[in-house]
């Protein structure tokens, strides 16, 4: 198989209400990307788009399609991808293989959302539609449930106390609003403090409302090609080394492991082994923390910490710059924003943008970084693992 | 291949305060709720067993938030119950106050019943939910 390069990139500010609809909102990053990546729309082979609920937001299915002939990429093969919030990084990695393979040069994939014009109700709804519908939903199984019942199994599976794991999981929130206030593509641009976290509003206990990422409307987009096609066009290729998938069944189903995600260390493990690399190689890391405790569960599901121990580890500053291992630099999901469909394709973005240095003037570089890695879930249980290097 | 056990009789029969499930012929296993395959080694060889309803809560949630059109069941608690013939199933707590749970509940036992969700204009049909009552 081929190498295959991030050769141009486009991100628009997550938000809530953007004025724009999907395919605008969309067609712009395309065109940052495309123009990034010295090209344009005609020498785009083939795309690939994540999207999840476009149908409840716009009343728009197949938006690829619309889409692709929007930016001028006439009648080319566009695809849409749907794993929840996992969708973007899905889309990502079916194109690095269609390239890594031959049978492309150049694709641009994209990803976009506007959960925001759900409405809260409706978006609570459409969410719990990635668990399961006949066996779990009916209990009143919603997507923050998921993470809180894990929170008390984790708390109870590594005999933390609960305040002290609520402390741990507000470490990552405090984090994640810092770093987002020097993203300006960031939705949340406010720092928080402890108290803010615990004095927030108990969405489903032990989870509060600044445990949870916001509701968001966005867009992300990269252009890919084959090693010899990015050494022509670029200085600065940015390589996926790795790349791993896998996925669950519903949540009970998956009790042998819980609150570890089997899926999560295999897609890692897959991504690590192809890479050639291990957990100590990254130098920095984008993971899924749709609620601060999901992002304590994968940081040690990726290696980075033993299990238990992430909180702590928070708490240290181990996940800062300067630290062990710098996560969630652009703000994570908490801050930056969650346009579920986009995200993934935001977190290939964040660590293309660190591996070319390109973090100096907004303040938040990790300095020296060669290889970096993403981690996206969908639902309870689509995992996807990506390796980037500049080497 | 017929599915052995089809969710609309396992709901039939939770509507009865059955709890089915299947036992595997191969490596001994219960699946609950049902798949087409043992969830432990993918054989297709399984019989429908009734489970006893009866095991210990392994995790909990107390909701405050609920999807469009169930506010009116705010609060409740969701449980995970470690059933004991192995697997693991969601249902809610009913048999004490949601405001009220805590981690103490992990580790107590429980029987389960049932309640019925009416279903939306996602899921039509009325569906049965287990509802588990602490009994010691
Ligand atoms: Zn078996």
């Amino acid at each position: 198989m081929r190498r295959v390069a991030v050769i141009g990139t486009g991100h628009s500010k997550f938000c809530f209400n953007s004025p724009k609809t999907s395919v605008e909102m969309l067609s712009e990053v395309a065109m940052d990307a495309i123009q990034e990546a010295n090209l344009t729309p005609k020498d785009i082979q083939a795309v690939n788009v994540g999207n999840v609920l476009g149908d409840f937001e716009e009343g728009q299915g197949m938006i690829q399609s619309f889409f692709a002939n929007d930016i001028g990429c006439f009648n080319v093969a566009a695809s849409r991808f749907e794993g929840a919030c996992a969708s973007g990084s899905m889309a990502v990695r079916d194109a690095v293989m269609w390239v890594a393979s031959g049978y492309y040069d150049i694709m641009l994939v994209g990803g976009v959302e506007k959960c925001t014009a759900m409405g809260t109700p409706l978006a609570t709804r459409t969410f719990s539609m990635f668990g399961d519908a006949h066996y779990e939903f009916p209990a009143g199984f919603l997507f923050p449930a998921v993470f809180a019942l894990l929170a008390h199994l984790y708390a109870s599976k590594y005999r933390i106390p609960l305040e002290t794991l609520k402390e741990q999981m507000a470490a990552v929130s405090i984090q994640s609003h810092e770093y987002a206030m020097k993203n300006s593509n960031a939705q949340i641009q406010k720092p928080i403090t402890k108290e803010d976290v615990l004095k927030s509003f108990m969405v489903s206990t032990p989870i509060q409302l600044q445990d949870a990422c916001p509701f968001s409307d966005g867009a992300a987009a990269v252009v890919i090609a084959s090693e010899e096609v990015a050494k022509k066009l670029t200085t600065k290729p940015v390589y996926f080394a790795g790349i791993g998938q896998a996925s669950s069944g519903k949540l009970s189903s998956q009790s042998k492991y819980l609150p570890r995600i089997y899926a999560r260390e295999l897609a890692s493990q897959q991504s690590y082994q192809m890479a050639g690399m291990t957990p100590q190689d990254m130098d920095l890391c984008e993971l899924h923390d749709c609620f601060s405790i999901a992002a304590l569960i994968a940081a040690e599901g990726l290696g980075f910490f033993d299990f238990g121990k992430s909180g702590e580890a928070w708490l240290n500053g181990e996940t800062r710059i300067g630290g062990k291992i710098p996560i969630n630099i652009s703000g994570g999901l908490k801050a930056k924003g969650h346009p579920i469909g986009a995200t993934g394709v935001s977190q290939v973005i964040e660590v293309t943008r660190q591996l070319r240095g390109d973090m100096e003037e907004q303040g938040r570089q990790v300095e020296g970084a060669k290889n970096g890695i993403i981690d996206t879930l969908g639902g309870d249980g689509i995992l996807v693992s990506m390796i980037l290097t500049n080497q | 291949m017929d599915y052995k056990l089809t969710f609309k009789d396992y709901d039939k029969a939770l509507k009865k305060d059955v709890l089915l499930g299947l036992r595997c012929n191969d490596c001994g296993a219960y699946t609950c709720p049902p798949m087409m395959v043992c969830g432990d080694c993918a054989s297709t060889n399984l019989e429908i067993v009734e489970m006893s309803g009866k095991g210990r809560i392994v995790t909990f949630t107390t909701c405050n938030i609920a999807a469009e059109g169930r506010e009116n069941e705010n609060p409740y608690t969701i449980v995970m119950v470690e059933l004991e013939e192995g697997p693991w199933i969601m249902g809610n707590l009913v048999s004490m106050d949601p405001k009220k749970v805590t981690m103490e509940v992990i580790g107590k036992a429980v029987q389960v019943g049932h309640r019925v969700y009416p279903g939306d204009k996602y899921s039509p049909q009325p569906m049965a939910r287990p509802a588990f009552c602490i009994t010691g």
